[in-house]
């Protein structure tokens, strides 16, 4: 069954088109790669998709329902890890996890393993404010996947984190994590190890779509010039 | 750091993930309004510092002994509300700068548990800020005890203070994702705000007369129920605005 199944979707601001005409089809478990350059319209797609914002044409289906529609069956079943990290600065990591773990109903004893996971159990219980960017990164990864969602949706997650702060959080976000992933990346080389499926984006429009295993390193760096 | 291990994805958690009850969220989100704000100390504080710093003008700006009466009323009701006006604006900027409602749009809750939240937040505000401004008031321009006016000025204040929550609630969240939400707020909210000017003012003028501290009678009923329904009035429309207002 494809967990995502996108067709001629457009979405603008205003008289701005952010997307326009992206069509396509990812399968249970797969990862979709998706580059471009900035205000390419990578974040709007993964806006779409986590059902925050409304497509202004064509068909999106995630998780076999119908957005924006059926936006309340997704709900619950989508991590979203942005570049905001959805966490207030004045709480600390655990009443931030807490929170978010009420929301889902989810038990405190998931909270408390996740915390331990991205290696934050320590500084739990310090107000995000005067954590490092990449604490707060950690910390927003164990937000994205708190209620072990199908679908993860992940603008450039590896933003902020050190290399070990990487290779930490790999089980939770990364291809061992055996969820349907859609990735935003800048990176190239990463970006093709990780994806099934490529898409580029070039100004909302959808410049390249093909399986990972088709799409040279060179294709990328085009869509950046 | 590499050393720690991952949970497994426990299989027990399918079950688990399920839509979270109404009152289960509004605790959720009230319990984190009022962590926020003892944090941060960005709203109360600052509505109760505005009413006391305006009683106190008041006092020198009337060179009077005492007021009572319409003014006394008058007064009270007007400081209370630009006070309240402070903590409106705020109530929902922690949530838009900071991705809470992002956050919270992707749970699997009733939307409706983010109105009632955050109108019980404001009206534990205003319980606050009147516990502090209304001793101030009967200080510094009433000149008497409130006495035997208190049961009937509580009364009021309460319905006054459930309108200014809801309709707080509702303008703050309309307000909030516009660039000028800072004028905006007040703008919106304070014509809608003078029905419980007059419904608070003419319920309470009764009590603040000193030669009848106790009214003919305690609050004007009418008033009273005129407030009421307002507030219902108003819970109605906010309830059936409230989800349109977070949607894209």
């Amino acid at each position: 069954m494809a967990a995502l199944e996108v067709e001629g979707l457009s979405r603008h601001y205003g008289e701005r088109e952010a997307l326009s005409d992206v069509s396509l089809s990812l399968a249970e478990g797969q990862t979709l790669v998706v580059f471009g350059p900035n205000g390419a319209g990578k974040t709007t797609l993964l806006r779409v998709l986590a059902s925050l914002l409304r497509p202004h044409a064509g068909s999106v289906r995630v998780l076999g329902s119908s957005l924006p529609g059926e936006a309340w069956a997704v709900r619950g079943r989508v991590g979203l890890l942005g570049h905001e990290p959805l966490l207030y600065r004045e709480l600390t990591a655990h009443e931030n996890l807490s929170f978010h773990a009420r929301l889902h109903g989810i038990g405190e004893l998931r909270v408390r393993e996740l915390l331990a996971s991205v290696a934050m159990d320590g500084r739990a219980d310090e107000p995000l404010r005067t954590l490092s960017r990449g604490m707060i990164q950690r910390v927003a990864v164990a937000r994205a996947v708190l209620h072990d969602p199908e679908l993860l949706l992940l603008d450039e997650p590896n933003s902020n984190l050190d290399p070990a702060a990487v290779e930490l959080v790999a089980p939770l976000i990364g291809a061992a994590s055996a969820r349907t992933r859609v990735i935003c990346s800048h990176d190239p080389s990463g970006g093709l190890a990780e994806a099934d499926l490529v898409l580029g984006l070039r100004g909302g429009r959808p410049a390249l779509l093909r399986a990972a295993g088709e799409v040279g390193r060179e294709e990328i760096a085009e869509l950046y010039r | 750091m590499s050393g720690v291990q991952a949970p497994q994805r426990p299989p027990q958690l399918d079950r688990q993930v399920r839509a979270v009850g109404l009152w289960r969220t509004v605790g959720a989100l009230l319990r984190k309004e009022l962590l926020v704000e003892l944090r941060t100390l960005e709203s109360v504080p600052g509505m109760s510092l505005f009413a006391i710093t305006t009683f106190v003008v008041f006092h020198f700006a009337l060179n009077r002994g005492s007021v009572e009466g319409d003014l006394a009323a008058g007064i009270l009701w007007v400081t209370l509300l630009f006070a309240a006006i402070l903590g409106v604006n705020r109530l929902f900027v922690a949530d838009a700068d900071q991705g809470g409602f992002d956050a919270f749009l992707l749970a699997p809750v009733d939307r409706s548990a983010m109105l009632v939240a955050k109108a019980l937040t404001l009206l534990a505000f205003l319980v606050v800020l009147e516990l502090v401004a209304v001793p101030a008031f009967a200080l510094l321009l009433l000149g008497a005890p409130l006495g035997p006016a208190l049961p009937g000025l509580l009364a009021t204040l309460a319905l006054g203070d459930l309108g200014v929550a809801v309709i707080g609630t509702l303008i703050a969240a309309m307000a909030v994702r516009t660039r000028a939400r800072d004028l905006l707020g007040p703008l919106l909210a304070l014509p809608l705000f003078v029905p419980i000017v007059i419904g608070g003012a003419r319920a309470i003028s009764p009590l603040l007369v000193q030669a009848h501290p106790a009214g003919v009678g305690g609050p004007a009923i009418r008033w009273l129920l005129t407030l009421g329904l307002y507030d219902l009035v108003f819970g109605l429309i906010a309830y059936a605005l409230f989800d349109f207002l977070l949607e894209d």
